[in-house]
């Protein structure tokens, strides 16, 4: 399997607070992988430094070959790479359809003109991607009186509006019922097949990593202490130590959220 | 070196007042986030109060304690407002307040012309502080140097309340965390009518203490106003030590600039204030804004739709009646609705910047006064004919716009706004000061429109065709995806980066934009006149459509045109009668108490309720 993301040596302290250290791993074609680790442990300050929100303090990231360190998130968008946040940001003026709509419009660089309307650019596209996650029927609705679940299928609508060829999703299903947690991931699961998208997601709920990983990578106050398939995590001592010591591997759910 | 040291203590003790007016602004804006533009307001009544007690309570004993009282009258004063008019709007979206405020600007104004009648009024001397002393040869007045020993004091008495006592550190922490506190058990709503008596009073005190250096005048409230927030700026929002320093700095600036550069007093404290924030745009004590504290606040604002067929019939009958205006009306009727026309499009240019954008300008008239400049200048220097004047007058104001823009880009919130006020009154003190070329206080007058365009009617055409199409224009961008783009960027800059939208470049043009157009009005304004003045440029005029936008709902597309209608009829109306500040005060102060969501968003809600319109699903 090739490569489409490698991360090396990457690490970012804040005032001398080492959030993550000396993180190497890669990311293939086509693959579900999964980062895990307990509260705190550095996993949305990766995110944020593959994304371009946070410039790393040291490292490189390459992305199909191309290092996207000290660029801006909009270029690394444009590159192919989409994202979904652990706390949601949608616009919360718009309905639900135009927050997807304006991704499109950023896509087709469009977000300067000033003669169409906007309310009626790309509009079918943009349901076809709200019928992918499911929320066809709530497309004309206010984005600000969403319920949170949805807010995160919306999230990841407008990451896949342009066609990404690697998502990074910050837990996609926190604060969901655990049926919906596992329709949701199942949802992005097919979706990514179907278009070979790669993924990296971090997720707190064990049932879902086990469900859905094809590799797991373990991080612990910063520092990466375990890669490999479902099982050898699940029998790794050390993670099972981490894990036991914050005490929340196997129902970690509403600890972690 | 003697004289040099002379001015050094005039300086000093100019910044004393200074210092105490602006520590309490920056007190209240720390704990409460109000921008209380009233402040200035406060000084002016510490000032007559302190006159009028110092007439009944004679000798040096009663000299002091007629400043003490005075502060602390004012203190109550303060505690009435923030009672009375604050309280009711706290829960209004972000800097709503401040139309509260300049309400209570007006009904102060008013109330002590009541009261103190329009003369200035001489400040008496301090008894036992009367003559001069002399330092180094220089005489220095002798209450010069009791001010100047009596400001540490207070600097070090307002840090030992708010470093030492346990309100003080309620304070703090309030200034730091404001949900904090309210977890903590503290009631809120005293803890901000506290710091609003502490605020007054100091701003009181302020302007007691000056009184044997400067007098009372009804003009002292706006005067004042610029260089407190200045002052504030500079030091850091929020800062003590950073008010003191602040306030000595351009104190001691000033009177060294009226020495050496008298050309350039009134600019002065804006170049030092836009060179601070530009090498440290949180002032020098302040500390960097925590993301979210300025979010929106209320209700979320609505999606927006193209107005339907309705009100598209109804639009264009308004529009008719418009046009048939002529047939039936006055001239006065004319002239009237041409002003009118002119104030609302530039309203709604700011209104795009501010409502769309989020980015909150105290600084708009510098586009409305600048474009109406251009093209004054352009036809009183090169004799340029009215036609290229007036197209070349949008593409100036834009043109400042962009360089403004892309200088304040870098901040957000009150300091962004901050800015944008700094660098409109250098504009405006560049103008007033450079008489040979801008015809300074006396203005540029002879500026009339073409033959084409001569006569009441003609003009009110050309009027109604640009001021309408100007505000449409607007009103369309704000539908087109450059509009929504500009909303993205305010709703959520985080997933509009994330999603390839350049969210400070959308902001940028949008500012661009906005001053473009607020230079249009500002061109069919000069035309109509016949003659400009620098107060187009000032703070009071930026005020203007800030607070019309206020009024009108900032989260409806129509507001500000709505607000600016209705303010300049009333406006109209009211000045005919002796005491229409404290009318339009009261009326302001009771529209932002009654209609949290401005006229507009207010009469949806009523429509709504009726079933007059419908309402969207979902929404409350
Ligand atoms: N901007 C920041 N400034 C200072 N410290 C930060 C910042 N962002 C994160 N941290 C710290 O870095 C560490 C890692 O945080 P991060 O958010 O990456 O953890 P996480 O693994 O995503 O945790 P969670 O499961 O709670 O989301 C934490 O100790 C956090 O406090
Ligand atoms: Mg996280």
């Amino acid at each position: 399997m090739s490569h489409i993301l490698e991360v090396r040596n990457l690490s970012k302290s804040f005032h001398g607070l080492r959030a993550v250290h000396e993180v190497n791993f890669d990311v293939g074609e086509g693959e579900l992988l999964a980062l895990i680790g307990p509260n705190g442990a550095g996993k949305s300050t990766c995110f944020n430094m593959l994304m371009g929100q946070l410039k790393p303090t040291t490292g490189e990231v390459h992305f199909q070959g191309e290092n996207l360190v000290g660029k801006y998130p909009r270029d690394i968008w444009r590159k192919g790479i989409g994202r979904t946040f652990q706390i949601t940001a949608t616009y919360s003026s718009m309905t639900v359809v135009e927050n997807v709509q304006m991704a499109l419009m950023s896509f087709h660089r469009r977000v300067y003109s000033m003669l169409p309307y906007a309310h009626k650019m790309y509009k079918k596209e943009a349901l076809t991607f709200l019928d992918m996650v499911g929320l066809a029927s709530q497309s004309e609705r206010h984005c600000a009186i969403l319920a949170y679940g949805d807010l995160k299928r919306l999230e990841l609508a407008i990451a896949l509006c342009h066609n990404p060829t690697l998502l990074l999703m910050d837990e996609p299903t926190a604060g969901m019922a655990p049926t919906e947690r596992e329709s949701v991931m199942q949802l992005t699961a097919d979706i990514v097949r179907e278009k070979n998208i790669s993924v990296l997601f971090t997720e707190h709920d064990m049932d879902v990593v086990f469900g859905h990983a094809h590799r797991i990578l373990v991080l612990n106050r910063g520092e990466l202490i375990a890669n490999g398939s479902v099982d050898d995590i699940r029998n790794n001592p050390m993670v099972q130590e981490v894990y036991l010591g914050g005490g929340n591997l196997f129902d970690s759910d509403e600890a972690a959220s | 070196m003697e004289l040099f040291f002379a001015q050094l203590l005039t300086g000093l003790a100019n910044a004393a007042t200074l210092f105490l007016v602006a520590s309490g602004l920056s007190l209240i804006f720390g704990v409460t986030r109000i921008v209380n533009f009233a402040h200035g307001s406060f000084y002016m009544l510490g000032a007559f109060i302190g006159y009028s007690l110092m007439q009944v309570l004679p000798g040096m004993f009663g000299f002091w304690l007629s400043v003490l009282l005075a502060g602390l009258v004012v203190g109550v004063i303060g505690v009435v407002v923030e009672i009375l008019v604050l309280r009711p709007v706290y829960k209004a979206p972000e800097l709503f307040q401040l139309v509260a405020t300049f309400g209570v600007i007006l009904v102060i104004q008013d109330l002590a012309l009541l009261i103190w009648g329009a003369d200035d009024v001489l400040g008496p001397r301090a008894p036992g502080l009367k003559g001069i002393v002399r330092i180094m040869g220089e005489p220095v007045p002798k209450y010069d140097l009791a001010l100047i020993a009596i400001t540490p004091f207070f600097l070090f008495g307002l840090w030992y309340l708010i470093s030492k006592t346990r309100i003080g550190i309620l304070v703090r922490a309030a200034t730091q965390d404001r949900e904090m506190v309210g977890a903590l058990g503290v009631n809120q709503a005293w803890l901000f009518t506290g710091v609003f008596f502490l605020g007054a009073t100091l701003a009181g005190l302020g302007g007691a203490i000056q009184l044997p250096k400067g007098g009372a005048d009804l003009l002292m409230d706006f005067n004042i106003l610029a260089a407190i927030f200045v002052v504030v700026v500079i030091g850091g929002m929020g800062s003590l030590p950073g008010a003191y320093v602040a306030a000595a700095l351009i104190s001691v600036l000033n009177v060294f600039g009226v020495t050496f550069l008298p050309q350039s007093t009134l600019v002065l404290m804006f170049v030092v204030m836009a060179v601070v924030l530009m090498i440290k745009p949180y002032g020098l004590f302040g500390r960097e804004e925590v993301a979210g504290e300025h979010g929106q606040v209320g209700e979320p604002e609505r999606p927006i739709k193209p107005a339907g067929v309705k009100v598209r019939l109804l639009v264009a009958a308004g529009l008719l009646l418009l046009a048939l205006l002529p047939l039936f009306g006055s001239d006065f009727s004319q002239v009237l609705t041409s002003d009118v026309i002119i104030f609302c499009l530039f309203a709604a240019s700011l209104h795009f910047i501010l409502g769309l954008g989020g980015l909150v300008s105290f600084g708009h008239a510098a586009f409305f006064g600048g474009g109406a400049y251009v093209a004054a200048l352009l036809v009183s220097h090169v004799d340029a004919p009215m036609e290229i004047a007036f197209l070349l007058a949008p593409i100036g104001a834009g043109f400042a716009a962009f360089i403004i823009g892309w200088l304040c880009m870098r901040l957000t919130g009150v300091y962004f706004a901050m800015l944008t006020l700094a660098f409109a009154q250098l504009i405006w003190s560049l103008v007033y000061q450079w008489g040979e070329f801008t015809g300074g206080d006396d203005g540029l007058v002879d500026i009339w429109p073409s033959t084409w365009l001569n006569g009441t009617t003609p003009y009110y055409y050309f009027t109604l065709v640009f001021g309408i199409g100007g505000i449409l224009l607007l009103r369309h961008a704000a539908h087109s995806p450059f509009g929504y783009a500009l909303r993205a960027s305010r709703d959520s800059s985080r997933q509009a980066e994330a999603t390839g939208i350049n969210t400070k470049r959308i902001q940028w043009a949008a500012f661009t934009f906005a001053g473009s157009l607020a230079g249009l009005s500002g061109a069919l304004f000069v035309f109509s006149k016949g003659s400009v003045f620098p107060t187009e440029l000032e703070i009071a005029r930026s005020f203007d459509a800030l607070i019309v936008i206020f009024l009108g709902g900032v989260k409806t597309l129509s507001g500000a045109v709505v607000g600016g209608a209705s303010l300049e009829y009333a406006k109209d109306f009211l000045t005919r009668f002796e005491y229409w500040r404290l009318t339009l005060g009261l009326i302001i102060i009771f529209v932002v108490i009654v209609a949290p969501e401005g006229i507009s968003g207010t009469l949806r809600k009523v429509a709504e309720r009726f079933g007059i319109i419908r309402q969207r699903e979902g929404e409350s």
